[in-house]
C-alpha cells in the first residue's frame, strides 16, 4: 500500500512532514515541503515531475545520501534522519540498492567485480561472495558476461549489471534514479521488465524517479512531485 | 587482502602515468642512493674513527711537519697509551689520475694503534723486514691487479725521485666501511734518504692512542700545552673531528647533498601530489558511487593514500636496488673514493623517506576524496 496522506501504519518506508531547503547566498530555496509517504514492502512507486521539482532530492533523502531540513524518514523501524554519518554509511550498505541513470560502473572492473563491490564490505568469504555475485548476475540474465568489462557491454547490459550490484546484498529497497534515461527504447524495456520481475518474483521494494511515462506506468503507483509537494497521480496497472 | 585487486586495477588504469610516477621515484631514490654513497665515502674517516685516538698536527697547517723527537715526549704524557706517526707521501703511480692515499708509517707502532685491519702475520713480518716493502689494501690491489711480490714504482712529489717498492702484503678491513685503498710505506726507508740537515727526522702527524676515551678532550689540551711556544706548536683533535675537518676541506659535502636531496624530494612531492590529485579528480564519480553503496570516508581516504604509498614504495625500492646494484658492479671511481658502498640501514632509511613522501603526496588528495559530498559528486557525473 502506498499513501501520501501520512496515515499509513507499519509501512516499510514512512516519511513524515519531510522538508528540504537549500541555501544559496542569503536566499532559502525550499525544494520539498511537508511531504508524507508510506510504502509497504514489495511495492513499487514511480516519481515524476518537472526538472527541479525535488525528485532526485527525495531519492537522496530516502537513500541517506542527504539529510532533510525538517521531518523524519523511518525505514523498517530505523529512524535515519538523526543517524550519524558513519551509521548512515553502514545503514546504506545494508538497506539500500542504488541504480543510477549513467550506470556508474567502475570501468576497470569486470561485471563480476563491479557486482562484488558491495559484498567486499561484508564478512562473506570469497566463495560466498562468488555465489552471491553469480546469483545476482543470473537474475539479471548476464551470467555469461560476468568477465566482461563495462566497455564490452551494451548500455542495457551495463544497467543490468548495475541492477545486479544493487540487489547483490539483498537490500531492503532499491532506489532508481532515471534508470532508463540513458537507454534506447528496447534496452529501456529490458531494464523495466527486470525491475518489474524483481518486484513481482522477488518481492523487492522499488522507488523510481523517471521522466519516462512508460517506465512510470509499470510501477504500482505513480506520484507527481510539483513545487516540493507530492501528489498521487494514479495507481499503476499492477496495483 | 580483498581490496588488493581494487588497488591494483586503480593503480594501472593509467599505466603510463603510473609507470612514469614510479619512474620519478626510482630516479630520485637512485640519486638519493648515490648521494648517500658519496656522503659515506667522504665521511668514511669519521665513520671508522676510533674514539680512543687523537691526531696531533702542526698548529700552522696539516702540511707542516712535526719533529720526530715529539714521539718520546708524547709517549711520556700521562694517559697516552701508544703513539705512532704518519706522513703523506703523495706520489704518482704511472699517471696522475691514478690517485690513492700513500702513508709513510712507523711499522713498529702502527698496528698497536690501528688494530682494526686484518693482516696475515706472515705478510706483516715480510713487510716489516723489508724497508722497501709496502702493504696495500685489498681494493687498491684489485684496482691495479697487484700481487704480493710485485715491484711498484712511484714517482715522488713531496719526496722527489722515483721510488721502487716491493709489495709484501695485502690487508683487508674487518668491516664493509673500512678503507682498503691505502698504500703503506716504511718511514725508515723514506727518512734515511732525506737530507740530514733539512728534511730528516720529521713526520706529518702523530696518532695518539689514549688509555681512556673519556680523557680525550683533557689529554688533547695537555698535549697542545706541552708544545706551546715551541717552534712546532701542535693542534690536537679527536680522530673523528680530524676526519670531519679533513672532509670539509673538500667542501661542505653534507650541505651540498642535503640541498640536492631536498630539492629532489620536494619536486617529487609536487609531482606525485599532482598525479594523485589528477587521479582523484578523474575518479570523483566512481568515488561517489563507492560512498553511496556504503564505503566509508575513512576507507576512501586510506584507499587513495594506499595508492600513493604503493607508488612511492615500488619506485623507491626500484631506485635503491639500482643504486645497490651499481655498488655491487664495482667502484666506478676506481678507488678515488675510499669506499663505494650502500649499507642496508641507509637503504631502509631511503625506503622510509619514500614512504614519507608517498604519505605527504597522498594526504591532500585523499583527504579531499574522503570529504566528497556524494550528492554533489553524483550530480556532476
Amino acid at each position: 500500500m502506498i499513501r501520501v496522506d501520512g496515515r499509513g501504519e507499519n509501512s516499510l518506508i514512512a516519511v513524515r512532514n519531510l522538508g528540504k531547503t537549500y541555501r544559496r547566498g542569503n536566499q532559502d530555496i525550499p525544494v520539498l515541503q511537508g511531504l508524507n509517504l508510506d510504502v509497504d514492502a514489495g511495492d513499487s512507486v514511480a516519481f515524476m515531475g518537472p526538472s527541479g521539482s525535488g525528485k532526485s532530492t527525495l531519492l537522496n533523502l530516502l537513500g541517506g545520501l542527504d539529510v532533510p531540513t525538517t521531518g523524519s524518514i523511518r525505514v523498517g523501524g530505523d529512524e535515519i534522519t538523526h543517524m550519524s554519518a558513519g551509521r548512515l554509511t553502514t545503514w546504506r550498505a545494508r538497506h539500500v540498492g542504488f541504480v543510477f541513470q549513467m550506470f556508474n560502473l567502475l570501468p576497470v572492473l569486470t561485471a563480476f567485480q563491479n557486482v562484488e563491490l558491495p559484498l567486499l564490505l561484508t564478512r562473506l568469504s570469497r566463495a560466498e561472495r562468488r555465489d552471491h555475485v553469480e546469483t545476482a548476475l543470473s537474475v539479471v540474465g548476464l551470467a555469461d558476461r560476468m568477465h566482461h568489462y563495462p566497455r564490452e557491454l551494451s548500455g542495457g547490459q551495463e544497467q543490468r549489471v548495475a541492477i545486479a550490484r544493487a540487489i547483490v546484498t539483498d537490500p531492503t529497497f532499491l532506489l532508481c534514479d532515471e534508470p532508463t534515461g540513458d537507454l534506447d527504447r528496447s534496452s529501456a524495456d529490458e531494464v523495466l521488465d527486470l525491475l518489474a520481475q524483481l518486484v513481482a518474483e522477488y518481492g523487492k521494494t522499488v522507488l523510481l524517479v523517471t521522466h519516462d511515462p512508460r517506465a512510470a506506468e509499470r510501477a504500482h503507483m505513480l506520484l507527481h512531485l510539483d513545487k516540493g509537494v507530492l501528489v498521487e497521480a494514479q495507481s499503476g496497472a499492477h496495483a | 587482502m580483498k581490496y588488493v585487486r581494487l588497488l591494483r586495477v586503480n593503480l594501472f588504469r593509467k599505466k603510463i602515468r603510473t609507470l612514469l610516477t614510479i619512474g620519478s621515484f626510482a630516479v630520485a631514490m637512485f640519486l638519493f642512493g648515490l648521494l648517500i654513497i658519496i656522503r659515506l665515502a667522504f665521511n668514511q674517516g669519521v665513520a671508522v674513527a676510533g674514539a680512543d685516538r687523537l691526531i696531533v698536527t702542526n698548529r700552522m697547517s696539516l702540511i707542516q711537519p712535526l719533529p720526530l723527537s715529539y714521539d718520546s715526549r708524547l709517549s711520556a704524557i700521562s694517559g697516552v697509551k701508544q703513539v705512532t706517526h704518519v706522513s703523506w707521501f703523495g706520489g704518482v703511480y704511472q699517471d696522475e689520475h691514478n690517485f690513492f692515499p700513500q702513508f709513510v708509517i712507523d711499522v713498529d707502532t702502527w698496528r698497536q694503534v690501528y688494530g682494526e685491519y686484518q693482516i696475515s702475520p706472515g705478510e706483516w713480518k715480510a713487510f716489516v723486514g723489508d724497508k722497501q716493502g709496502v702493504m696495500v689494501g685489498r681494493a687498491l690491489a684489485d684496482r691495479f691487479g697487484w700481487k704480493v711480490g710485485d715491484r711498484i714504482p712511484i714517482r715522488g712529489t713531496i719526496y722527489p725521485g722515483t721510488w721502487e717498492f716491493n709489495l709484501r702484503g695485502i690487508y683487508d678491513g674487518s668491516r664493509d666501511t673500512a678503507d682498503t685503498s691505502q698504500f703503506w710505506i716504511h718511514y725508515d726507508y723514506i727518512n734515511e734518504s732525506q737530507s740530514a740537515r733539512f728534511a730528516r727526522n720529521y713526520v706529518g702527524w702523530y696518532v695518539v692512542k689514549v688509555a681512556s676515551p673519556d680523557d680525550s678532550i683533557h689529554l688533547a689540551k695537555t698535549i697542545d700545552a706541552t708544545f706551546a711556544n715551541s717552534p712546532w706548536e701542535t693542534k690536537t683533535d679527536t680522530e673523528k673531528a680530524f676526519a670531519a675537518g679533513f672532509a670539509k676541506q673538500i667542501g661542505n659535502i653534507e650541505l651540498l647533498i642535503l640541498s640536492v636531496g631536498g630539492v629532489v624530494f620536494f619536486t617529487l612531492l609536487l609531482v606525485t601530489g599532482n598525479t594523485m590529485a589528477i587521479s582523484v579528480r578523474e575518479r570523483t564519480g566512481e568515488l561517489a558511487v563507492l560512498r553511496a553503496i556504503g564505503y566509508s570516508p575513512r576507507f576512501v581516504l586510506l584507499f587513495v593514500m594506499a595508492e600513493s604509498i604503493v607508488i612511492a614504495l615500488v619506485g623507491g625500492a626500484l631506485g635503491l636496488m639500482l643504486a645497490k646494484g651499481m655498488t655491487m658492479g664495482g667502484d666506478p671511481t676506481h678507488g678515488l673514493l675510499p669506499m663505494f658502498y650502500l649499507p642496508p640501514q641507509q637503504m631502509a632509511f631511503g625506503l622510509v623517506l619514500a614512504l614519507v613522501v608517498g604519505v605527504l603526496a597522498g594526504v591532500l588528495p585523499a583527504f579531499s576524496a574522503s570529504r566528497l559530498k556524494v550528492v554533489d559528486a553524483l550530480r556532476r557525473i
